[in-house]
Parts: structure tokens; sequence; C-alpha cells
């Protein structure tokens, strides 16, 4: 790999930009692999990147549909936080976040990590009382969180309107510094190139038809569209079509996908300075550095694998963002766009082990993967690894839904759904 | 924004109805021998089929009943809607040439 710096940008500046090559092979799949990744998103490329580097397990491919980052990585709204309520949630957001610091150098390739401060708003006494426990919750777990009154947001971010006669006003906050964004295509391109460089296969355009199992049941190879893979540990990063993929297997698991949509501006000049959410009437924002503002809204209320869902939904996230901030109300909005969620009933993912010996699994992230991105894939690769979850993974099993050990963030609400 | 067929009150925008998940889910007969693994299965399990998916849907703000559908959850085009109680039309009765 070559390594990228402040030189070699100077060299090829004056090179007439003439020396960059590929950042990836093209590769046709081998017939074997030691390990092989279905679904080549952040999460997928990332769980390869780490079974290379950490685990030594170079003989590994990631098997792509599609083209890499072209599904959920390429339409989410790139925030990234970890003030979720529950012990075993912060432990794995709060992972992933710390991985985020330093995943630039690690990669030597810029993801744009940009930890702005992600401010949660509270419009009730209701969400001000949850809001507050949030904060305590997640400071009493080492994650950073705090309150601000109205004044104070105002102060952190100067669009916001804090006015109070306006339907549902600011009551103040609850900010998380560390919190913020990434650039999503950097993530799917920096983990794929330095996954590459440890050896690791990229196929695009390769999908996933059948999952093979030998005699006593457990992984035996993988049939795609570019032919049969032995392979005895596979795992499966296939977001909304997880569903699809381990029905291959018999898998059955409590998922469902809704299409989630979001939307982009025009671009303006700077003007958010950080990510502003508000759970109770449904809107987050930010704005992206070539200027737009990024925009999220929620998920239609159908099940559906169309990538694609219905006005009225971006509609309503609008009217909250016009009211939250009335300088965006002549704003144009430039594009919008769909993805497919798989959600669990509790809200949690799944980093787990499957009932098919050598079969894992990483699902169920709903509204907010991106965020997890190096968590997740440092976690499904140690699972693969050594057959047995991290602790910070043990307790996002499939079985804690039969065994009703769930870990309710739904319920907690510590996320917009 | 869809348009959807209550089979009580016919074609009305999508606003009026809300999903309501899998159809023909039944509840275990007798909670006391129900295992933790059929618990589960009827509680959380879902198809969540890439296809033709049978939907319960509730027009809420219309009769407030429940009824089923079929739709293709690739398309979003409603193949079928039927009344609560009646059984799931044969795919290829309902599916256009």
């Amino acid at each position: 790999m070559r390594k990228f710096s402040g030189w070699t940008l100077l060299k090829e500046a004056f090179g007439g930009q003439q020396g960059w090559t590929p950042q990836w092979r093209r590769v046709a799949p081998q017939p074997e692999y030691d390990a092989i990744i279905i679904g080549g998103g952040g999460h997928g490329l990332a769980a390869a990147y780490y079974l290379a580097a950490e685990h030594g397990i170079t003989r590994t491919a990631v098997l792509e549909k599609g083209w890499i980052g072209g599904g959920n990585t390429g339409r989410n709204t790139t925030i990234i936080r970890s003030n979720y309520l529950f012990d075993e949630s912060a432990a794995l957001y709060d992972h992933a976040l710390k991985l985020w610091e330093n995943l630039s150098q690690v990669l030597n390739y810029n993801v744009m990590f940009s930890p702005r401060g992600v401010l949660m708003l509270a419009h009730t006494v209701h969400d001000v009382q949850v809001a507050k426990r949030h904060i305590h919750a997640n400071r009493g777990n080492g994650v950073d969180n705090e309150w601000l009154s109205p004044e104070e947001a105002k102060a952190y971010c100067p669009p916001l309107n804090i006015e109070r006669n306006i339907r549902y006003p600011v009551l103040g906050g609850a900010l998380q510094r560390r919190g913020g964004t990434a650039r999503h295509d950097a993530v799917a391109w920096g983990y794929a190139r330095a996954a590459d460089a440890l050896g690791v296969d990229i196929i695009e355009n390769c999908e996933v038809t059948g999952l093979v199992r030998d005699a006593s049941g457990a992984m035996e190879a993988v049939q795609t569209a570019r032919g049969l893979i032995r392979c005895r540990r596979v795992g499966v990063s296939a977001a909304g079509n997880t569903s699809v993929v381990l029905g291959l297997a018999d898998v059955r698991l409590p998922l469902e996908s809704f299409p989630l949509q979001a939307l982009v501006s025009e671009p303006v000049k700077p003007a958010v300075p950080c990510v502003v959410m508000s759970n109770s009437i449904h809107a987050y924002i930010s704005q992206s550095d070539k200027g737009e503002l990024v925009i999220g809204a929620g998920t239609d209320a159908y099940t559906s694998y169309t990538q694609r869902g219905a006005l009225h939904v971006n509609s309503h996230t609008l009217s909250a963002i016009c009211e939250l901030f009335p300088a965006f109300r002549r704003m144009r909005m430039l594009r919008n766009w769909g993805g497919i969620v798989d959600v669990t009933p509790d809200r949690s993912p799944i980093i787990a082990k499957t009932q098919v010996a050598g079969l894992y699994v990483n699902c169920g992230w709903g509204t907010g993967g991106f965020k997890a991105t190096p968590g997740s894939g440092h976690l499904l690769a140690w699972t693969m690894a050594r057959d047995e979850p991290h602790p910070i993974n043990a307790p996002f099993t499939i079985e804690r839904f039969r065994d009703g050990h769930l870990i309710d963030e739904a319920a907690a609400a510590a996320v917009a759904h | 924004m869809l348009l959807i067929q209550c089979p009580y009150c016919g074609l009305r925008p999508e606003l009026e109805f809300a999903y309501a998940g899998q159809a023909h889910v039944a509840r275990p007969a007798d909670p006391s021998t129900t295992s933790p693994e059929q618990w589960a299965e009827f509680l959380y399990l879902r198809n969540n089929t890439r296809g033709i998916h049978a939907e319960r849907w509730r027009h809420v703000r219309g009769c407030a009943r429940f009824f089923n559908a079929l739709r293709d959850t690739t398309t979003d085009h409603f193949l079928a809607t039927y009344r609560a109680g009646e059984p799931m039309p044969a795919i290829q009765a309902v599916q256009q040439p």
C-alpha cells in the first residue's frame, strides 16, 4: 500500500497527478478462503480489515452484490455518538467512538471524523427528565454528556430557534461533545484500501445465492453469482437484506426491514456548527463539508426493500426543521433517497453466532448503524476469529429474544426511530 | 404515498392507515405449555419477505378496522386486500400477467 502523506500530495501536485493508482485490487474470487464476509458496506469491510489486521486471517474475502459502500453506508446521515441509556449499549457504541477517534491515523486514510458535538433537544418536561436521566446514566458509564439550557444551546448552535412561542419550544438539550460526523464514503474506501493491503480480496458484483452446509450442518461453502467458494467461516453483514441472506441457511431472525429516508439541501456557507437532533418532533440535521444541510427523516410505516419512501415522511421532518431553524424555510432541497434498515424488536443490534456452526451475523442496527462501523467490524471479526463473542458484544445475541434479556433502547427512546 | 384499497371503505391514501405487521401470526393456543422458543417465534421472529408479503393494515383514520393485504415488498405494489378472517388469496390468482 502506498502511504498517503503531505509529501505524496505535494509530489503528485508537481507530477501532474498522474501517479495515483487504484486503492484496491480488482480480483476474481479464489476457490477457497479462511473467512468470508457477505456485504461490502462499512461494517463488512471493517470486519474484514480487523480479521486480517488483528487476528492474522488474511485469506479473507468480502463479497458484495453491488459496489462497496453503495448501500446504507452511502445513504446515511453520518451521525456519530455514543450517548445510549443502557450499560450494554453505552459500552458498544463508546467502543466504536473510541475507534473513530484515531481511525484516520490507523487506516492512513482521512475519514474526516469531526467531533463537532451532537445536541439532542428537549421540548417538554418529560423530554427534559428523560434527557437528564440519559446524561447521568452516560456519565456513570464514562460517556460524556452534559445539559445545556436553551440559551447555552443557542450559543452552541446559533441558528437554533429558542423562542417560547413555537409549538414545541426548546427547553434545553443534551450535548455529547465527542460526537459528530465522518465522511461515509471515505470510511468504506479507507477500510477497503487497508484490508486489501493486508491481502483481503474485495469482490464486487458478486451476489450470494446459496449457503452450503456439510453433513453435520456446519458451513462449508458459499454459492455466488461468480461460482462456488469454499469457506467454513462466514460472516453476514448485509443490513436490510440480512433476512434474505440468512434465509438461504434457514436461519430466522427477529428482523423487519424498513425504508429510511434522508435528504440534502443546496450547499450554503457554514451555518450549522454541530449535529442537532430532536427525537420528540423527529428531525436531525447537520451540515456537510460541501455545505449541504444533511437532514434525516424517519422510517416509513411498512416493511419494504424498495430503497425509497413516501414524500409525506420527508415533509413531516422538514416541518420540524423549519420550526427549529426558521432561517432555512426557503432553502431548496436537492436530493432525497432511501435505504433499507433492518430493525430488531428492542432496537439493539445482533452481533453473534447463529445456530449454524461457522455462520456469524452482524445485523439489526436499524436507523443508527453508521456510528458503530469500526466497533461492529472489530467485534464481528473477534467473534468470527475466536468462535466466541467479545465481552462487549456478548449481550447482543439472537437468544436474548427467547430468554427475555432485551436491551430495550426502543423503550428508552435514546434514539430517533 | 401509497393508495390502499380498504375492503370496507374503498381506495384511500396511505396517511389514513396504520401498518400492523405480518399477517396470519397466530397466538399460541395454550400459553402454559408454550415453550420459550415458541413464544419468541410468536412475539419476535418474522418472515421479512423480499417479495410478496401477507400483512395486516388498519384503516385507523377511517373505519378503524383491521384487514389483510398482499403486497410486493420489492415494488410496494398491492396485489390484493381482504377482510380479517378471510383466507389468504392464492398468489397466482392475484398476480397480474
